[in-house]
């Protein structure tokens, strides 16, 4: 079949692909949306199996057939809770992948050069070439079939602009690829989440990124496959030492980030093959993940150039003294509170899913909705360890949606609420983001829950958390603490209700 | 050591300070307990019923104040009570030093303590012995049951067989503990009450208690947390404006209430001659605020009486006494709180602390010393409120400018991206062939039509949606396709490698998905 009919597929494709995101406005419609994004996918792939270029069908099928069952198996298997290393783990194969076929398409550029030099005749042609070597290259053309018949045919501009399409697609891969490894390691706690630099710091990222640099100018003089591989090696540790420099609590922000990447890197690998399906899902992912980073960087109140820098920048003076006690509660006092109370909101945090307490949670907020009071959620847009993160953890406890709401809806309502319970929550519950101009998030917009008449804060002990920030709402009188495992905190509590 | 409590001598004053369950409860502390005999009969009490809590009924006055270590009483004492007070002897009784100063001079020079409940301060730890709120939410309630009493009609609208009654609109003047008791009240009653006070923060307390705040607009809002949670003097002009106020109001409403008092002065004039004349004929006013000279121009105390316009002013100042056994239980509990707080040994020795805030406080003589006024609290009786500066209201042409101004800034910030866009591309169009151009279009549309999709996606499916795009990333599948039908076999393994590796991603991808969308349920 035709290039046309493998267009007109992409076509549909791409329309399809938008739709599944768009559809992602709300709960319902986005049910319907992935049935979108999986037919376009299907339609993309027969297309493209069906169009030119492709080869080796039954090898491609069984590949596709084995990438599936692990997929779907790993997909079945995975908790909630790991979502965010799973999401991690497979931007990084996007970026390998994007790695591999931009290679790809340099070692073809120098299969058709080689062919040429074979027939004697110079590649690619100049731009006004006389028509005799045109003849004499068609048969060369010929025995190309695919993408390297495209590669055939073009012209000295276009190979340069090729080598540059290729070359940032090889780039973003590989920095993809290496961050993704590392944010999949910190998420999943088997490196450890602090933020860590080798000696050297951010020279070494600015040494290797002039590397890249030099290579391009190297890569475009030569043409040969090593200023490609130096740079890949240094794009692979640009990737690796940026993100082991951001710690735990911004990861949200670096997966978002990468997954961004991860359609960067797609958007200029469909510029280097000249196919525009790819190019559009790129962008549309492209722009997906940087505009996430950006509603993570903004629910954070920094810049995102000092997430990516690492490390909390841009503070003056010492932080506020923290005075008072924190006084605790038993889960008697705690069930009492919660009895006497009419409104209740619950704020989760990554404490919760560590803890695995969302099932625990949910139950809590059916015993006591049944009990008439008002039970909600609060979630503030960096709980957690992924955007949105906290909403799939209940959805998968089976709380009703509509009860979970955005810090914006909810943080009027604080003051007219009787118990407020922080679960595993600390910088975005933390008053010193408004009081104190010398805190290092000063001016983050948290959730006022010191406003509601009484708190009750679980936390495993008196630490600072995360991200080593003296936390005042813990000293408030109106606060009380209870210490211990969130889930066997909120299992007492359970059974002191009824 | 011994309390007792001798029978209040004053006129029509039926409390006692002194019931059969807090003389228990002081003799739990270590004290013994004596009582005049009839002390307690006008609220209830009889001489048996103490009898049988254990406490000796004494025959006079005089032996009980001769025999007794702590007198507790209600009324501040009358000279010949004041004089029978010697060195050691402590009197817990309402006093008000401010308004008694040779009373004062007199317990001083005799040497004794004198524990005045009125100046218990207002701070959370001393509400348990704060009798004037306890008092005052007695006087609320009372005030508008005698309203009710005297109103010719129901508080609440009916429509009935016999015809339609509206609502009767009720105005609270001072939100201090008696106003809201009365609000609690008249609103439980079924009237449509309205509330004023001078303290804009209490407004948020009248709403919660279902009544209507009265706004009034004037910039100069008092911060009562500087006093102790009571109100403060007002300037003339403020005066004024809450006048007019209120003339506006006269004329709807069915009863008035006032309980403005400013600590320490006669009440406040709030409601004027004119304002009762311009009440509808039946209309009933309680002052509160009698027996300090009244809120109301025209209020006798303890009269009460009929204007000839036909309104009811009532000026009586003996609420509480009116219920006297509540009133009684209530204050006897404040006194015991307070002798507790006076025993920190339970010991049954009563022990004057004068470093403890709420001690030292409500003490006004002691060892032949005056100890009134007390010095300021150590803690703040209100947190007071961090003072944020208001948002300066703009006017409306300002407000216009602002808008415009913005308008202009915003679209020129677009204008001058949008050259700037534009001039890159042309540069790109110079150099870049034209088959990089026509695949530039279709980016930069997609880019576009990106930004545009996700800002609409809902806040709670941002997990889903990295899940997706991740799904669809995979889309480099495409790209290795394309390249599997190569004659390197290099060039085959790696696509092969790609197409397996995107395979993984779109399978997982769309399934997690999926698991994850279908756990948003609605309840």
């Amino acid at each position: 079949m035709g290039t046309s009919f493998t267009v007109a597929v992409y076509v549909v494709a791409a329309v399809l692909f938008i739709l599944s995101l768009g559809g992602l406005s709300n709960q319902e419609s986005a049910k319907r949306a992935v049935w979108y994004g999986i037919v376009g996918m299907a339609l993309a792939v027969v297309a493209t199996l069906a169009g030119p270029g492709a080869g080796l069908w039954g090898l491609s099928l069984i590949l596709i057939a084995a990438g599936g069952v692990i997929g779907w198996y790993v997909a079945k298997r995975v908790q909630m809770t790991e979502m965010p290393q799973l999401v991690a783990a497979m931007h990084s194969l996007v970026g390998l992948a994007a790695v591999f076929v931009g290679f790809n398409a340099h070692l073809e550029i120098g299969r058709v050069t080689a062919a040429y030099m074979a027939a004697g005749i110079p590649f690619p042609l100049p731009e006004h070439a006389n028509a005799d070597v045109v003849a004499a290259a068609k048969p060369v053309i010929g025995q190309f079939q695919g993408f390297a018949a495209v590669v055939a045919k073009k012209t000295a501009a276009e190979i340069a602009v090729l080598r540059l399409e290729l070359f940032l697609g090889i780039l973003i891969g590989a920095v993809t690829f290496t961050g993704s490894v590392v944010a999949f390691g910190k998420l999943a706690g088997k490196i450890t989440s602090a933020a860590k630099k080798l000696p050297g710091g951010h020279a070494l990222n600015a040494a290797a990124a002039l590397v890249s640099l030099l290579c391009i100018v190297w890569y475009f003089q030569s043409g040969g496959l090593l200023p490609l591989l130096v740079m890949t090696l240094a794009a692979l540790f640009v990737g690796y030492h940026l993100i082991m420099g951001i710690g735990g609590a911004d990861m949200p922000v670096v997966v978002s980030m990468l997954n961004s990447y991860s359609g960067w890197a797609a958007a200029a690998i469909g510029f280097s093959l000249g196919n525009d399906l790819l190019i559009v899902v790129g962008a549309l992912v492209g722009s997906s993940g940087a505009i996430l980073s950006y509603i993570m960087c903004r629910a954070m109140n920094r810049s995102f150039i000092s997430v990516i820098l690492g490390g909390f920048g841009g503070t003056g003076g010492p932080a506020a003294e923290v005075s008072g006690e924190m006084v605790p509660i038993d889960p008697d006092g705690a069930a009492a509170l919660l009895e006497e109370a009419d409104s209740i909101i619950i704020v989760p945090g990554y404490g919760m899913a560590v803890a695995q307490a969302q099932n625990a949670v949910a139950e809590l907020t059916r015993k006591l909705r049944a009990k008439g009071k008002e039970v909600r959620f609060a979630i503030h847009p960096v709980a957690g360890r992924l955007p949105g993160h906290m909403n799939v953890l209940l959805a998968e406890a089976r709380v009703p949606y509509d009860i979970v709401l955005e810090m914006d809806e909810i943080n009027d309502d604080f003051p007219n609420t009787d118990v407020v319970i922080v679960i595993g929550a600390n910088d975005i519950v933390n008053p010193a983001a408004q009081e104190d101009p010398n805190s290092p998030i000063a001016g983050m917009p948290v959730l006022e829950v010191w406003k509601a008449k009484n708190v009750i804060v679980l936390k495993r002990g008196q630490g600072t958390g995360y991200s080593g920030i003296e936390n005042p709402l813990f000293y408030k009188e109106n606060t009380r603490m209870l210490y211990g495992d969130a889930r066997e905190s909120i299992d007492a509590l359970l059974s002191r209700i009824d | 050591m011994k309390i007792g409590t001798p029978k209040e001598v004053a006129r029509g004053e039926a409390r006692v300070a002194m019931t059969p369950e807090s003389a228990r409860a002081l003799q739990k502390l270590g004290y013994e307990c004596l009582i005049e005999s009839g002390a307690g009969e006008a609220a209830g009490f009889s001489d048996a019923e103490y009898e049988e809590a254990g406490v000796e009924v004494v025959k006079t006055a005089a032996g009980l104040w001769k025999a007794a270590d702590i007198v507790a009483k209600v009324r501040p004492p009358t000279e010949t009570e004041a004089k029978r007070l010697t060195k050691d002897k402590i009197l817990i009784s309402f006093f008000y030093p401010a308004a008694n100063e040779e009373l004062l001079k007199l317990c001083a020079e005799k040497k004794s303590t004198v524990i005045a409940m009125d100046m218990v301060p207002r701070i959370s730890r001393a509400q348990k012995m704060d009798a004037l709120s306890s008092m005052a939410n007695i006087a609320g309630y009372r005030a508008v049951i005698e309203a009710s009493a005297n109103f010719g009609r129901f508080l609440n609208g009916q429509v009935t067989a016999a015809g339609k009654v509206p609502p009767a609109k009720v105005l609270v003047v001072g939100a201090g503990v008696a106003g809201l008791a009365a609000i609690g009240a008249a609103v439980s009653l079924g009237a449509q009450v309205y509330a004023f006070d001078v303290r804009p923060e209490v407004a948020e307390q009248i709403k919660s208690m279902g009544a209507e705040f009265v706004f009034l607009e004037f910039d100069e809002n008092q911060d009562s947390a500087a006093t102790g949670g009571y109100a403060a003097p007002q300037s003339e002009e403020f005066r004024q404006k809450q006048l007019e106020k209120f003339r506006e109001l006269a004329p709807e409403m069915d009863i008035v209430i006032t309980t403005a008092l400013i600590p320490n002065r006669p009440a406040p004039k709030l409601w004027t001659e004119d304002m009762v004349k311009a009440m509808k004929r039946g209309s009933v006013i309680v002052d509160l605020a009698a027996e300090r000279g009244g809120n109301c121009d025209l209020t006798v105390p303890d009269e009460r009486i009929v204007t000839e316009n036909g309104v009811i002013i009532i000026g009586y100042t003996d609420f509480p006494s009116r219920m006297a056994p509540l009133a009684s239980t209530m204050y006897a509990n404040n006194i015991r709180h307070m002798v507790s707080d006076l025993t920190p040994n339970k010991d049954g020795v009563a022990v004057v602390n004068m470093e403890d805030d709420v001690i030292r406080s409500a003490t006004v003589t002691h060892g032949g010393e005056i100890t009134w006024p007390p010095p300021p609290l150590k803690v703040q009786a209100i947190a007071s409120p961090a003072k944020a500066p208001k948002p300066k209201e703009l006017t409306p042409e300002e407000k216009r400018a602002q808008e415009l101004a913005e308008f202009r800034a915003a679209t020129r910030r677009q204008v001058s991206l949008l050259t700037l866009g534009g001039l890159a591309m042309l540069l790109v169009g110079a150099y870049a062939p034209a088959s990089f151009m026509a695949h530039f279009i279709v980016f930069v549309l997609a880019v576009f039509v990106g930004f545009q999709v996700i800002w609409n996606v809902a806040h709670s499916l941002h997990t889903p949606l990295m899940a997706v795009t991740n799904a669809i990333s995979s889309i480099i599948i495409v790209g290795a396709l394309m390249q599997m039908g190569s004659g390197s076999w290099l060039v085959v393994v790696l696509a092969a490698a790609s197409v397996f590796m995107a395979a993984i991603n779109i399978f997982g991808g769309f399934l997690v998905t999926r698991r994850m969308l279908a756990m948003f349920q609605k309840s």
